[in-house]
This record gives C-alpha cells, structure tokens and sequence, in this order.
C-alpha cells in the first residue's frame, strides 16, 4: 500500500490456548508502531479466538508484508493469524 | 464494532465452506480493433487486451491477500470475434488466427480463460459469423484458453435453425479435434440462448456490443455456505428454509460486491455488474447438489427437485439482489454434472437423467452443462438437444444454454477426466430416437407471442 495510513484492519488468531499468544503479537505490533484499538478474545470447543482492531497513523511496513509475519509469528506457535482489512466484515455484516 | 462473532463467522465461511470470489472477468471492447487486414487486427488486440489487462491478475491478488478472500480466477471477456473479424478474416483460418492471438494475450497477462470466440446469430448468420462457427472445431483445438459461444436463438427473434443444424455437426467436429485431449474443446464452448451481455462466467462471457470500452464483472459463488446454512434449520418449514438462503446470499453477495468496487477503483475501470451465481465445483463441500440434498432430496433428480431448485434460485437472487448495486449476468445457481461430485454421484445412482436435467433447466440460471454423451451420438441428435434446450429459453424470457461433449470413443458406463474446475464426467445416456428430419428442415422457428400466457 502507498497510503501512509493503514486501513483499520482486523487481526485474528485462532488456535490451541498457550501461554504468551496476546503477548507474541503485541510485541510485533508495539514494534511496528501499530495501534491496537479492540481485543476481544473467546474459548470454543478448546480453541483459542482472538480478534483485535488495529490501525496505524504511519505504517512503517506495507499490508502484505505486516500480514506474511504475522503468518509466520503464527506458524511459530501453532497459530492461525491472519490480518484482513475490516471492510470485508462491515460489508457481511452491516447493511 | 465488529463483534468476534461476527469476524469468526466471515473466517469460516472463507477456511471451512470454500466462500470466494469466483471470477473478476475484465470486459474489453475489441470494435476499436476492427481493420481489413488481418495481421492488423492481430496486432491491435494484442496491444488492447495486454494493456488493459495488464494489472488485472496482479490486482487480484492483492485484493485477495488484503481481505482474506481467495479470488479464484481472473478472466477477460471481449467483443464476439464475429464481429471483430468480419472485415478481415476471407476464411476460417483467418479466424484461427485471431483465436491464436486471444490465446497468446490470455497467457501473457496470467488470465485462465478469455471468452468471446463467439456470434451473435440469433435471428441470421452473416458469412463471417458462419465462418466463425465452422472454425470453432480448429481455434479450439489450437488453443488452451479461449472460450467460445454461439448465441442461436431470443425470446424476441426466435431461434435460428440453420445456426442449431450446423452447430451439431460442429460439436461433433469439436470433439474429434479433441479428441486426444478428452475432447476438452467442447468444454470452453456453449450454445445460448438470451445470452447475457455482461456475463462474468466461462466458457459462455463475452464483451456485448452495448458495453462501455471496459468494464469489471464479478462473478460471486458459494454453495458450501449455503449448505452449511441449511445444516441448521433441517426440518423446518419453507419460510424459514427459503429466510436461510436469503440471508446467507446477501452476505455472500456482499463480498462479491466489496472485491468488485476494489478492483473497479484499483484497475481504474468502471464496475459493472455482480453474477449472483452459485458456481459449484468437484471440491468437496462446494456443491449444489448437496444443496438440494439438504432441502430433503435423497439425490439431485428425485422427484421436487426442480421445485427445490426454483426455490433455491429465487432466493439466492432476492437476497442477492439487495447486497449490490448492479446484479446482471446469468445470476442463480449453475447445474454442471462435470464441475459438481454430488450431481456426478447422482447420475451415477441413477437419479439423475439428461430429461430431468433439462426440467431443471427452466429453473435454474442457465442450462444442460458440462454432460458427457456417447461419441457416436448423431448430430441432428445434438441439434434436437440444442434445439429443445433454446426454446426453453426462448418461450420463459430467460438465459438457457448447452455445454455438452460427445466423447470419441467411450459409451454409457464410461467417463471421462477434464481435471481442475472442469472435473470429471459420466457418460449420460441420449434417446435414441431419431429427429433428423425435423432438424433437417431449416430455416428459423418464429418469436413467441407474449401475451396469453398459460
């Protein structure tokens, strides 16, 4: 992305509970002067949820690069995290 | 705010129901084209198609990555060559030519498919469009991915039966010059009626006459969505059955609808329409025949299927219709046997006939597509199919069409393997009995009245 601000975007991690997740991807987003606005996590069946709303004033990475991290933060710890743009969610689910 | 809920249930539609975007298809005017030398003509598509479409792939992908939504496939659709070709191309291979052309663009931009290898002849054929149609069996042949059609017949025109006599020879011919690769050429060709000018799907899109130079469709899909919908309402009456897949189409929609305006702004060409279509295909879980098998059919083919798929059309389309600005294309659920695992088990069981496939056709989106008949099917039997399949469409205002393959070679029993989004089909059995002489006759069937009706 050329803008400098980054379009509010929702991270979720989805995966077995284990100490320090919240903690993994707080750091990398701390270090990549990304603000968190939302966290909002749940347990179903055993499985860890998380969702946060994040956005920043000047990105320091772009989208695809932020996004592929994450992944691999995930793979680290036997997680799914995957970053979207919000809209996808406000289009499904807000008329 | 979003709630976790919410985003949850988006992420799963998307990682456990196969939810995506079927196909950004890029419409592209080639009239600007138009020469009376056909080298010219080559040349001029090539630079258009090239760069226009140069980002197309590239900007789906983005798309994909930024939102977390698989964009399946990215296709362009262009004017019917037809008409582009009919100053220069003297002779079939002239045509050939320019499907070679098309073919060389679709695989220099990194698009699957490029449609509109295709005449419009629904009321007559001019020579060109006839030269077109007869070089079908060759440009398919030489070509990986260009799709092609021929539009024979409309509800205000009536249906062009010299157009159905020559096109059952052709699709015969299509298949021997095939033959060596599964006759996959009839694969990427479809016979309409009522074709639709903006239509995002293959093999059947192509770039109508009345479109702007370009133009971004977007064809959305989603049967694995629906079906687990119904998973959770089993037993209940129509109205909640039929609120389901309402609701679940508007979001589904939604999407389609979201990734269209992004592609449109991103790629700097004006949106179009969204294709509200549920597009199957022989993954597991992405299949219209298990719809209907969730609304209460032990197989697609038993006895209220075609009201089951009325149904499920109808609703698809009025929850569709509110998630987006511009619906068009062909909008409502595709019936392939090939492209869907639960159609092919049901004509494997026996449920499921090439007759009770053409009912569903006067209620579904478009028509007998993607069947497998016998090599050694006549081709005024062919004609006959075609013909019945036209005035389907012709005497109920809609889009009907067929895309069928006679496999050289292998009978009833037997199948054939297409692989990828094409699948694999059985070889459905055809009536045998004869229609040669009514096909024989020539000439053109008259436009419906449109008043009376009963």
């Amino acid at each position: 992305m050329a803008d400098k601000q980054m379009k509010r975007s929702i991270i979720t991690v989805l995966g077995k509970d284990s100490v320090g997740i919240i903690a993994k991807v707080c750091t990398y987003l701390a270090s990549n002067n990304i603000n968190i606005l939302d966290i909002n996590q749940t347990i179903t069946a055993g499985y860890f949820n998380m969702m946060m709303v994040v956005e920043s004033e000047e990105v320091i990475k772009t989208f695809s690069d932020m996004s592929a991290e994450l992944e691999q933060i995930g793979e680290e710890i036997g997680c799914r995290i995957q970053a979207q743009h919000e809209d996808i969610f406000e289009m499904m689910h807000r008329i | 705010m979003l709630n976790i809920n919410e985003v949850i249930e988006t992420n799963q539609m998307i990682h456990e129901m196969n939810l995506d975007v079927r196909t950004i298809t890029m419409g592209i005017s080639l009239l600007d084209c138009v020469d009376s030398s056909v080298d010219v003509v080559c040349e001029k598509i090539y630079d258009k198609i090239t760069t226009k479409a140069r980002n197309l792939v590239k900007v789906g992908k983005e798309i994909e990555a930024e939102y977390g939504i698989p964009v399946v496939n990215k296709r362009i659709s262009i004017t019917p060559v037809a008409l582009v070709g009919g100053a220069c191309c003297k002779d079939t291979d002239d045509f050939v030519k320019i499907a070679k052309v098309l073919d060389k663009c679709a695989k220099k931009v990194g698009v699957n498919f490029i449609g509109g290898y295709s005449a419009l002849v629904h009321k007559g054929m001019t020579p060109a469009d006839e030269r077109l149609i007869r070089s079908l069996p060759k440009a398919l042949a030489s070509t990986d991915r260009v799709c092609a059609s021929v539009n024979v017949g409309s509800t205000k025109t009536g249906i062009n039966m010299d157009a159905v006599k020559l096109l059952g020879e052709t699709i015969l011919e299509i298949s021997r010059q095939t033959s060596e690769r599964e006759c996959i050429g009839n694969a990427k060709f479809v016979v309409f009626t009522n074709a639709p000018d903006d239509n995002p799907f293959m093999a059947g899109a192509f770039h109508g006459v009345s479109e702007a130079d370009t133009v971004i469709n977007v064809g959305v899909s989603g049967p694995g969505v629906v079906k687990r919908a119904l998973e959770s309402v089993r037993g209940k009456d129509f109205e909640v059955l039929c609120e389901t897949i309402k609701k679940t189409a508007f979001k589904v929609t939604r999407v389609g609808q979201l990734v269209a305006r992004e592609a449109s702004k991103r790629l700097d060409i004006p949106f179009g329409i969204i294709d509200l279509s549920l597009a199957p295909t022989p993954a597991v879980g992405d299949s219209v025949g298990e719809i209907l098998e969730e609304i209460g059919l032990e197989y697609a083919g038993a006895p209220g299927t075609t009201a089951a798929l009325a149904l499920l059309n109808d609703q698809v389309k009025k929850g569709g219709v509110m998630a987006s600005s511009y619906v068009g294309g062909l909008s409502g659920a595709f019936i392939p046997v090939s492209e869907d695992q639960r159609m092919i088990d049901a004509v494997e069981a026996g449920a499921l006939t090439l007759e009770k496939l053409e009912a569903m056709t006067c209620v579904c989106s478009v028509g007998l597509d993607m069947i497998a008949i016998p090599g050694d099917t006549p081709a005024s039997t062919i004609s006959g199919i075609i013909a019945d399949e036209m005035a389907l469409g012709m005497v109920n205002q809609k889009t009907t069409a067929v895309r069928i393959i006679p496999v050289i070679g292998k009978g009833v029993g037997e199948q054939v393997e297409f692989g990828g989004l094409l699948g694999r089909a059985p070889i459905m059995p055809v009536n045998s009995f004869s229609c040669e002489k009514f096909i024989a006759r020539g000439g053109r069937i008259p436009a419906p009245i449109h008043s009376f009706k009963n």
